[in-house]
């Protein structure tokens, strides 16, 4: 059998990296973020990438990182507030970004890993966001034409993994990460746990195996964007 | 009296109905979690991946798996479930929310929406709230009347970049809560805030709007 696991994030990305490559990472905020991937492909000194993720981090954690060391030169995401070195690239026209409604980024990400090219949708419809973009009516409403996103390499975070690749992912970390880790071309898990195969319900397999390429366990940081809390 | 925050989100929790599911923007919105009248039930979606969110944690409940769309850390109910991005906007796009309530820099009169951005100064995105008011059932938005300049919010035409285009069913601002008259296409003036007189609206609203029978003089 082909073995998925590798021991190491930096080990997890050899030979997946060229410069220049649009990379999918997972996450809403930092919560599910593949948090050693990025900062292996950091490291790796890989640049020009094109990320689509929802949100750019923050300046010291998650694809803040890559933004810092000017690795991203495109980011295709709904929302990046959370991040000062981002809106100074952004203002001195440095980086490159696309904003794309949260779930028409969802969908694209979905429709790009299930060989759907383009779909339909009333969000953003008389927006910035339909500009230059097909529309057609379908019973009397309009839609505008977005189109399926297709990754060199996507980069998710889940829960468990057993070894032949299935994922389960927890609570509200789940996010973006079941689209994106269908997507990419090559995808590569990061998790905190990896079982013996037979070990998870194959009635809870959130990402079945076929999609994940490889798979590192670590130790996760889980940084908190908001701690909120309650007397 | 015009409403504080907290008196626009009680009047907002009014259009809450038991079974609801609903989704809340970040900033005033939230604060109609608290005005959930006892008894009703009412789930809250996070459109990051949550059905039955409760409230925030205790400190030693924190969990950072478990987060809102406002990157706050908080609790799910029991019966609450967890999915993708991807399901979670198909229930948005889908039409099965009934209820989002949201904020505004601009609103039409004939009900398009702007409150993403401001040109030339630094875009944070839309995040989720063109798939919100382009999908849920019934939008309600909640604001002041006028901008801190005051200036009007309900004006002919949106000067800003727009979220969505006649998707705005019902206003409630510190004045007054304003209902979309589908056949005119026009706001219709239905309550008055304490205290408050339909000229007093009237002087800072630029749209044309309706004002009900209950509102005129």
């Amino acid at each position: 059998m082909a073995n998925k696991i590798f021991q190491s994030p930096t080990e997890a990305l050899e030979g997946l990296l060229t410069n220049d490559m649009m990379v999918a990472v997972g996450g809403f905020g930092l919560c599910g973020i593949p948090e050693k991937l990025i900062i292996a492909l950091r490291d790796s000194g890989v640049t020009g990438l094109t990320c689509v993720s929802n949100n750019a981090g923050v300046d010291e954690w998650g694809l803040g990182l890559l933004l810092q060391t000017k690795q991203i030169k495109r980011m295709l995401s709904s929302y990046v507030g959370e991040n000062a070195e981002f809106e100074r690239q952004f203002m001195a026209k440095e980086l490159d970004i696309e904003f794309c409604p949260q779930g028409t980024l969802a969908e694209r990400l979905r429709a790009g890993g299930a060989g759907i090219p383009g779909f339909y949708t009333k969000t953003g419809v008389g927006t910035i966001v339909a500009d230059g973009k097909e529309t057609r009516d379908f019973d009397g409403d309009t839609y505008v034409l977005e189109r399926g996103i297709i990754t060199d390499l996507s980069l998710v975070k889940a829960w468990k993994a057993d070894e032949s690749g299935n994922l389960v992912f927890r609570k509200t970390a789940r996010n973006f990460n079941p689209m994106i880790a269908t997507c990419g071309k090559m995808t590569v898990a990061e998790v905190e746990e990896v079982v013996p195969m037979g070990d998870l319900d194959p009635e809870s397999i959130d990402t079945p195996g076929v999609y994940v390429d490889r798979i590192v366990v670590t130790t996760s940081e889980k940084r908190i964007e908001q701690r909120t809390v309650t007397a | 009296m015009p409403l504080d925050r907290n008196g626009i989100a009680k009047r907002a929790a009014q259009e809450l109905q038991d079974g609801f599911y609903v989704n809340l923007g970040i900033g005033m919105p939230t604060l109609v979690a608290n005005y959930v009248p006892d008894g009703m039930e009412v789930w809250l979606q996070s459109e990051n991946g949550l059905l039955g969110m409760g409230e925030f944690p205790t400190d030693d409940a924190v969990d950072a798996d478990l987060i809102n769309a406002g990157k706050q850390t908080v609790t799910a109910v029991p019966g609450a479930s967890y999915f993708s991005s991807a399901d979670s906007f198909a229930m948005i796009r889908g039409g099965h929310i009934d209820l989002a309530i949201l904020g505004a820099m601009e609103i039409s009169q004939e009900g398009d929406i702007a409150n993403w951005m401001i040109p030339g100064k630094m875009i944070k995105g839309m995040g989720g709230a063109m798939d919100l008011v382009a999908g849920v059932n019934k939008v309600v938005v909640i604001m002041d009347h006028v901008t801190r300049k005051g200036d009007p919010k309900l004006i002919p035409t949106c000067t800003l970049p727009l979220t969505g285009l006649r998707c705005i069913n019902m206003i409630i601002t510190d004045l007054c809560v304003m209902e979309m008259n589908e056949e005119k296409r026009r706001f219709e003036i239905i309550e008055l805030a304490p205290d408050v007189t339909i000229d007093e609206v009237l002087e800072k609203t630029t749209a044309e709007v309706l004002v009900s029978a209950a509102c005129q003089h």
